[in-house]
C-alpha cells in the first residue's frame, strides 16, 4: 500500500505528506496506472513529488524499492500473506520518520490502525470496482501471479505492457540528477532561507494609506470620508551587501550575489558594494574596481544609515598583514588597518552578519578568520542552507 | 476522455499521465520548467483536446488573489451616486467578476489557466487555497455564494521565481517539463514545420544543442527560440551547408540573434567565436 515506499521517500529527504499518499491511493483506485509499471511510476511521481529538486531522489528510491517487484524473485516464500506482516514494522518506521505534526494528523484520523484501514478499504474498493483489480493486491490465492513478486507492502505492481519500452527503466536513467540540490548550496535551497527574510520584512512593515479601500469604504459610507490603512505591501528591509571579490571563493560570492539579487524585488532596497579581501577606506559599486565606481567608506556609512542591514560575504582569509597592519591592503594605501575599518563598519550597523563560503570546521585554522569572527561578535555563518538560515534569523532579531 | 497530446503539441508520456490524473481527480496541475518549454501552450492544448473552453488568468507581480474572485468597483459607484444615477442602488452593478468566478460558472467545466503564479506575492497561492479546494466563495457585498457547477480543470504554471507554499503544493499534481531531448525536439519541430528539410533540421538541432552547452550563458535558448530561429532560417532560405560549415570563420550560426536574446550572451558568444578563430589560425 505504498506506506513503505512513502516512508522510504521521507527517509531519503523527499517531503511527502499523508495527504499525497492518499491522493495516490485515490488515483490508483481510479485506475489511472492500469497495470503498467511505467505508468505507475509517472503517476506516483506526479502525485508525490512537488519540487524538481526531489525528482532524482524519487527515482533513486523508486528504483531501490520496487526492484524486487519488477523482477519477481523466486525466493519469496510461497503462501505467506505478506500483507499482514509489515504492520508492526511499519509502525516502527513511522515512529522514526514522521514529524510530530503528522503523528498528530494520524491520531486525528483515528490512529494508525484507522489509517491502515482506510488504505485497505481503498484497495478493496478498487478490487471490486475494477475488473482484474485483485492483481494489485498481494494476498496469496487471489493474485494470479502467485506469491512471486509481492513487495513487502503486499501490493503487486503489474508487469510492463508491450508498449514501446526501452531496456532501461525510466527511473534508472536518473535524468533529473542535475536538478537535485541537496548537498552543495545551490540557488534553489538558498531561496528557501531567503524566504524567511521576505516573510519577516512583510510583518515588520509600516502602515500606509489604502487608497482603494478608503474610496470603497467612503463610497459605502455614502460619501463620508472613511480612511483605511494597511500594512505596507512592500518589504521594508534594506540590505547593504558587501562582497569580497577577487579570490578563490569568487564563485560562491557570485552565487550569493545572484541570490540576493533574485530576492531583490522583495527588499525595499538592495545595494551591493565590493571590496578585495578586506574593506578599507574605499568600496566599489562594481567588481571591476574602477576609479569611477569608487565610493569612500565614510560616505557609504553616511548614505546608508543604521536601519540598513549589513551582509558581508567573503572567506575572511588573507595574510594577517592585510588585516592588522596600516598600509597592509593589497590594493589600497590604507592609513588605518583593515581591522579598524571593519570594526567601524560593523559598529555602524547593529544588524550585521558575515557569510563565509569556507566550511566552518576550517575557520579556526586561519588567523584572520578568527580575528574577523571576533570583530563580528560571533555573527559569522557558513554559506550553507543552515548557515544562511541562521544568518537571516540573526539579522532579523 | 484522455489527453494524448494534440496535432499542435507534443506531449511526453509522463506529461500525459500528470494531465490525466489532474483531470480525473479534479485537482490542480502545477507545471514548471524553463521558459519557452510549452507551459502556457499546454493549457490551451488541453482545452482543445478535451473540447473545453479556456479561461486564462495571467498573473503579474501586482495581481492579488481577490481579483481572481471578484472586485467591487466602489469608485464607479461613488461617481454614479454623485451623478444621481439609479444604478447606484444595486450594488450588484459594481461587482466585477474575476477569472475564477468565470470558470466556476462556465458551462461544461472549462480549463482555467493560472499562468506564472510565482510572479505574484508569495502569499498569493495561499490566499486561493480554500477557493481552489472547495471551488466556491462568498461575495460579501451581494451575499451570494458562487459555487462551481462542475469543477474546472485547473492548470497552474510557474517559472520558479519563488517557492510555492507546501499546503498549496500538497493539493496539486506536479509535472516538471524536462528540456526536450533531441528526439522530442524533432517531433516538436515536425508539428510546427511539417515537411521541413531533414538535413537542415539535423544541422540546426546540432547547432542548437551545442549552443545550449556553452558555459556561462545567462539565458540558454529554449524551444520557442529554436522555433523562431528555424522560421528565420526558412524565410532566409539558409541551407544546411551553411550550418554544417564548422570551420572557424563560420562558427557563429547565422541569425543567432534569434537564439540569444541577452546582449551579454551575444557578446560572450562572439568572444568565444573570436578566440576559437584565433586558435584555429
Ligand atoms: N511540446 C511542445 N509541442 C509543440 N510546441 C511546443 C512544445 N513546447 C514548446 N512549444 C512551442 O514553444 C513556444 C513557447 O511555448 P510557451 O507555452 O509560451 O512556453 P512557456 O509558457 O513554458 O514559457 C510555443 O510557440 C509553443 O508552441
Ligand atoms: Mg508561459
Amino acid at each position: 500500500m505504498f506506506i513503505g515506499f512513502f516512508l522510504a521517500l521521507r527517509k531519503a529527504g523527499v517531503r511527502v505528506s499523508l495527504r499525497e499518499l492518499l491522493m495516490l491511493q485515490e488515483a490508483m483506485a481510479a485506475g489511472l496506472a492500469g497495470f503498467d509499471v511505467e505508468r505507475f511510476y509517472f503517476l506516483a511521481r506526479a502525485t508525490l513529488v512537488k519540487d524538481e529538486r526531489f525528482l532524482d531522489k524519487f527515482d533513486e528510491v523508486f528504483g531501490q524499492h520496487f526492484r524486487g517487484v519488477l523482477q519477481p524473485q523466486a525466493e519469496v516464500p510461497d503462501g505467506v500473506a505478506m500483507r499482514d506482516l509489515p504492520e508492526e514494522w511499519l509502525r516502527l518506521m513511522a515512529e522514526k520518520n514522521l514529524t510530530d505534526a503528522e503523528k498528530a494528523e494520524i491520531e486525528a484520523l483515528g490512529g494508525f490502525e484507522a489509517l491502515m484501514e482506510t488504505l485497505r478499504k481503498r484497495l478493496e474498493e478498487q478490487k471490486t470496482r475494477h475488473e482484474g483489480g485483485s492483481k494489485w493486491i498481494g494476498t496469496a490465492g487471489t493474485s494470479p501471479f502467485g506469491a512471486n513478486g509481492y513487495n513487502p507492502e503486499g501490493v503487486r505492481i503489474g508487469q510492463p505492457s508491450g508498449r514501446n519500452r526501452s531496456a532501461v527503466k525510466v527511473w534508472d536513467e536518473r535524468s533529473f540528477k542535475n536538478l537535485a540540490g541537496d548537498v552543495e548550496l545551490g540557488t534553489r535551497n538558498m531561496k528557501v532561507a531567503l524566504r524567511r527574510l521576505r516573510r519577516f520584512a512583510r510583518e515588520g512593515a509600516a502602515d500606509e494609506l489604502d487608497l482603494p479601500d478608503t474610496i470603497s469604504a467612503t463610497a459605502r459610507n455614502a460619501g463620508y470620508l472613511d480612511i483605511k490603512m494597511v500594512p505596507e505591501r512592500r518589504n521594508a528591509v534594506k540590505i547593504l551587501l558587501l562582497l569580497d571579490i577577487g579570490g578563490s571563493m569568487d564563485d560562491h560570492v557570485a552565487l550569493s550575489e545572484q541570490l540576493f539579487t533574485a530576492a531583490g524585488s522583495e527588499f525595499k532596497h538592495l545595494v551591493t558594494l565590493y571590496f578585495h579581501n578586506c574593506p578599507y577606506e574605499t568600496l566599489w559599486r562594481d567588481a571591476r574596481f574602477r576609479k569611477s565606481d569608487a565610493m569612500a567608506t565614510d560616505d557609504v556609512l553616511h548614505t546608508y544609515d543604521h536601519t540598513w542591514k549589513l551582509v558581508f560575504v567573503g572567506d575572511a582569509a588573507m595574510s594577517p598583514y592585510e588585516l592588522i597592519q596600516p598600509g597592509g591592503g593589497i590594493s589600497s594605501m590604507n592609513t588605518q588597518s583593515g581591522q579598524a575599518w571593519l570594526a567601524r563598519i560593523v559598529k555602524a550597523y547593529p544588524a550585521a552578519v558575515w557569510l563565509n563560503p569556507v566550511a566552518e570546521s576550517h575557520w579556526g585554522y586561519t588567523q584572520t578568520t578568527r580575528v574577523i569572527r571576533d570583530i563580528m561578535g560571533e555573527r559569522m555563518f557558513p554559506l550553507t542552507l543552515e548557515g544562511l538560515d541562521g544568518a537571516m534569523k540573526r539579522l532579523m532579531r | 476522455m484522455r489527453f494524448e497530446g494534440t496535432e499542435n503539441f507534443v506531449a511526453t508520456e509522463d506529461l500525459k499521465m500528470a494531465v490525466n490524473a489532474a483531470v480525473a481527480l479534479q485537482r490542480p496541475l502545477l507545471i514548471k520548467g524553463e521558459p519557452g518549454t510549452g507551459k502556457t501552450v499546454l493549457a490551451q492544448e488541453i482545452a482543445r483536446a478535451l473540447g473545453r473552453d479556456l479561461i486564462s488568468w495571467h498573473v503579474k507581480s501586482t495581481t492579488r488573489a481577490q481579483q481572481g474572485l471578484y472586485e467591487y468597483d466602489a469608485v464607479s459607484r461613488l461617481r454614479d451616486s454623485q451623478l444621481g444615477d439609479a444604478r447606484v442602488h444595486d450594488i450588484g452593478n459594481y461587482i466585477i467578476r474575476g477569472k475564477l468566478w468565470d470558470a466556476f460558472e462556465a458551462p461544461g467545466s472549462p480549463v482555467l489557466l493560472i499562468d506564472e503564479i510565482d510572479k505574484a506575492d508569495i502569499e498569493f497561492p495561499n490566499d486561493l487555497l480554500l477557493e481552489l479546494d472547495r471551488m466556491e466563495f462568498f461575495v460579501y457585498e451581494t451575499r451570494q455564494t458562487v459555487k462551481a457547477k462542475t469543477r474546472p480543470v485547473i492548470v497552474i504554471t510557474s517559472n520558479n521565481e519563488k517557492e510555492l507554499p507546501d499546503a498549496f503544493l500538497r493539493r496539486c499534481f506536479f509535472h516538471y517539463i524536462k528540456f526536450p531531448d533531441r528526439e522530442t525536439m524533432q517531433k516538436i519541430v515536425d508539428v510546427h514545420y511539417p515537411g521541413i528539410n531533414g538535413l537542415l533540421l539535423r544541422e540546426a538541432l546540432t547547432s542548437f544543442f551545442e549552443l545550449r552547452e556553452v558555459p556561462g550563458l545567462k539565458k540558454r535558448p529554449s524551444t520557442s527560440e529554436f522555433l523562431d530561429w528555424l522560421k528565420l532560417l526558412l524565410a532566409e532560405e539558409i541551407g544546411p551547408e551553411l550550418l554544417r560549415d564548422r570551420n572557424a570563420a563560420k562558427l557563429i550560426p547565422p541569425l543567432h540573434g534569434a537564439l540569444l536574446k541577452n546582449e551579454q550572451d551575444v557578446h560572450l558568444f562572439e568572444r568565444l567565436a573570436f578566440l576559437h578563430r584565433r586558435n584555429a589560425v
